[in-house]
């Protein structure tokens, strides 16, 4: 009788799960072995791992979503500590770190358009400086750039709760056993805070592996990756046994990722 | 300044705020002594070890180590390391790094870290323990460990602050005499902080009282013991009997209506005073063998003793420790000899204390 009120109380979790989580994993794995006429194939991950253009895509996902992480984190690293250090006004200071995510994805890549635009507001200042018209929009630097803001947050936050965690006798009694600062930072409070960098790190490196709307809107499609490879397939060349292919592989990746980055206890 | 001396302060004052911490605090601390700051909480008493320790700076007064002014050291390049109240163990490090910590920094080989480390597990009993991580250690392992990392790196000094108040009450003992060993062997000038009278007086060489930032009285436990300097001293450490009194003259003292020999001396002839009684020093007899006559309200049995209450014909109340029982509401007389009366005046500073107290007492 209990375990049938326990499984009422949690029914509702299975079925979510199984709708929403499960269910559409296995339909893109099924997918994912199927080609254009619906026929059962492996032809799509031999395609993957033999047609370079795949891999060099899996290739510049990889390295955008590295340096995308890790601008992020040398970013994030500084404000997470230098707004633990306000007692009074931090929950405040993070409340101006967490409004952006508020706001749609769309409208803050829109407003980046207006920025970097050929006659955007940028290209107006420089103008007005006397330094010329630039091309930014378009260019890798912009994707990143974008990539890195939308997702700062993400970094911040783990890493400001780990800090705010540290128990600050611990960096006296570093001091007092003569560390220097930049040695108590290396050697205490990096390791203290690996737990919120990891957290960090997996909130953005996974997402950045399948960026597709910043790519298309500020990368221009110039930046070609596994997202905007995946979207491609599905909404213009309707090979979604390729699109489930890839995605897939991106799954797989993601469990990688997940596997090196768990806490090592 | 004394040759001796390792630890000076100079009209310290420690404002934060506009809260004044600490007035005007002076003191010499000698090479190899165990020193007490016993103070309540909020007396002011961590902040003095954190300006010795450099996490805090003094807004007034300086602070010398071995004759030389240190004020602008920062923490990490005295030579005085702090045991902290929480320990403060490195969770990220097991035990035998968190005790080779100092030695890393100071790029010391492996060869010579692994000895001093296990040199110094040794002497706190730890050793076995190394790849032990520090949260799973006990209480009173982590306050070893604690003191480990400290020693491993021969400091001139060590800061304790209440390092003892997260133990039990056995193993709090067990570590009194651990520390005060470690000091008398090792000969560290020890600083330590604490708020329990029972363990400044158990422990140290001297003790500095504190309260509200202001040193009341110092010296070794049983001058503060025998001779508090006023009501708050002697109420804090140990346990008092304080009446309202006057001096007669010098030696005579009069108290709950009667006139009583005493060994005090150097006060105006009838200055209202206080009198302390302690406890341990009335003895209960027949009502006409005394001196005094009380009633007996209530007692408790503490183990070795019985802490008697009883009130006196004034309404004063007595605290009496007795070997022996009383009869609930028996009418006794208590006893004391002259010596066991100490006079306290009001407002009387220290350094007047001791001045009065050096004519009369040879």
């Amino acid at each position: 009788m209990a375990k049938f009120k326990h499984f009422l109380v949690a029914a509702p979790y299975y079925l979510w799960i199984g709708l929403f989580v499960i269910l559409p994993i296995g339909l893109i794995f099924i997918y994912s072995f199927h080609d254009l006429n619906g026929h059962f194939t492996l032809n799509n991950y031999l395609n993957f791992f033999k047609n370079s253009t795949y891999l060099l895509m899996a290739f510049n996902s990889l390295c955008f979503a590295i340096i995308i992480t890790f601008i992020s984190l040398i970013v994030a690293y500084p404000i997470a500590w230098i707004i633990s250090k306000f007692q009074n006004s931090r929950d405040f200071l993070i409340l101006l770190v967490i409004m952006p995510m508020w706001i749609n994805l769309l409208l803050k890549t829109y407003a980046f358009i207006g920025i970097f635009s050929r006659n955007g507001t940028l290209n107006n200042l420089l103008a007005n400086l006397g330094l010329g018209r630039h091309q930014f929009l378009f260019t890798d630097i912009a994707f990143i750039l974008v990539a890195v803001y939308d997702q700062l947050p993400f970094m911040i936050l783990p890493i400001y709760n780990s800090v705010i965690a540290i128990n600050h006798s611990l960096i006296n009694a570093s001091y007092d056993l003569g560390a220097s600062k930049t040695q108590t930072f290396w050697r205490i409070i990096v390791p203290l805070t690996l737990p919120g960098i990891k957290s960090g790190v997996q909130a953005i490196f996974i997402p950045s592996l399948s960026l597709f709307m910043i790519t298309r809107l500020i990368g221009g499609n110039r930046v070609i990756t596994l997202g905007t490879a995946i979207e491609e397939h599905f909404l213009s060349t309707m090979n979604w046994g390729m699109g489930s292919t890839i995605g897939v592989i991106l799954i797989i990746a993601m469990i990688l990722i997940m596997l090196l980055t768990k806490e090592s206890k | 300044m004394a040759e001796k001396t390792i630890v000076e302060l100079k009209n310290i004052n420690v404002i934060i705020d506009d809260l004044q911490i600490l007035k005007n605090i002076s003191f010499e601390l000698e090479t190899g002594k165990f020193y007490t700051m016993l103070g309540p909480s909020g007396s002011g008493k961590t902040t003095i070890l954190r300006v010795i320790a450099g996490f805090s700076q003094p807004t007034s007064g300086e602070v010398f180590f071995n004759g030389k002014k240190i004020n602008q050291l920062p923490p990490n390049k005295r030579k005085i390391n702090t045991i902290f109240q929480d320990y403060a163990l490195f969770p990220n490090l097991n035990l035998f790094e968190n005790v080779a910590f100092g030695l890393r920094l100071q790029h010391k080989h492996n060869s010579e870290i692994s000895d001093r480390v296990s040199q110094i597990l040794d002497l706190v009993q730890l050793n076995g323990l190394e790849k032990r991580s520090v949260e799973e250690l006990s209480g009173g392992q982590r306050q070893r460990v604690a003191i480990a990392r400290s020693l491993v790196l021969n400091p001139k000094m060590l800061l304790l602050d209440e390092p003892l108040s997260a133990l039990d009450a056995k193993l709090r003992k067990k570590m009194q005499y651990e520390l005060r060993n470690l000091q008398q062997r090792l000969g560290i000038t020890f600083l330590f902080i604490t708020h329990d009278q029972e363990e400044a007086l158990a422990m140290s060489d001297f003790i500095f009282v504190i309260n509200n930032g202001e040193i009341l009285q110092s010296g070794t436990p049983v001058d503060i013991y025998d001779e508090p300097i006023n009501h708050f001293v002697a109420d804090f450490v140990g346990q008092s009997n304080i009446i309202d009194g006057t001096m007669i003259r010098d030696f005579v003292v009069n108290f709950v209506g009667k006139t009583f020999e005493c060994s005090d001396a150097g006060m105006r002839h009838n200055e209202p005073v206080e009198v302390v009684l302690r406890p341990e020093d009335l003895d209960i007899t027949e009502v006409k063998k005394g001196k005094l006559t009380v009633k007996v309200k209530s007692q408790i049995f503490r183990g070795d003793y019985y802490e008697i209450i009883a009130y006196d014909e004034d309404h004063n109340k007595w605290l009496i420790q007795s070997t022996n029982p009383v009869k609930d509401g028996a009418i006794v007389g208590i006893n004391f000899d002259p010596e066991d009366i100490h006079v306290m005046r009001f407002g009387e500073k220290e350094q007047e204390f001791d001045a009065r107290l050096e004519t009369y007492e040879d």
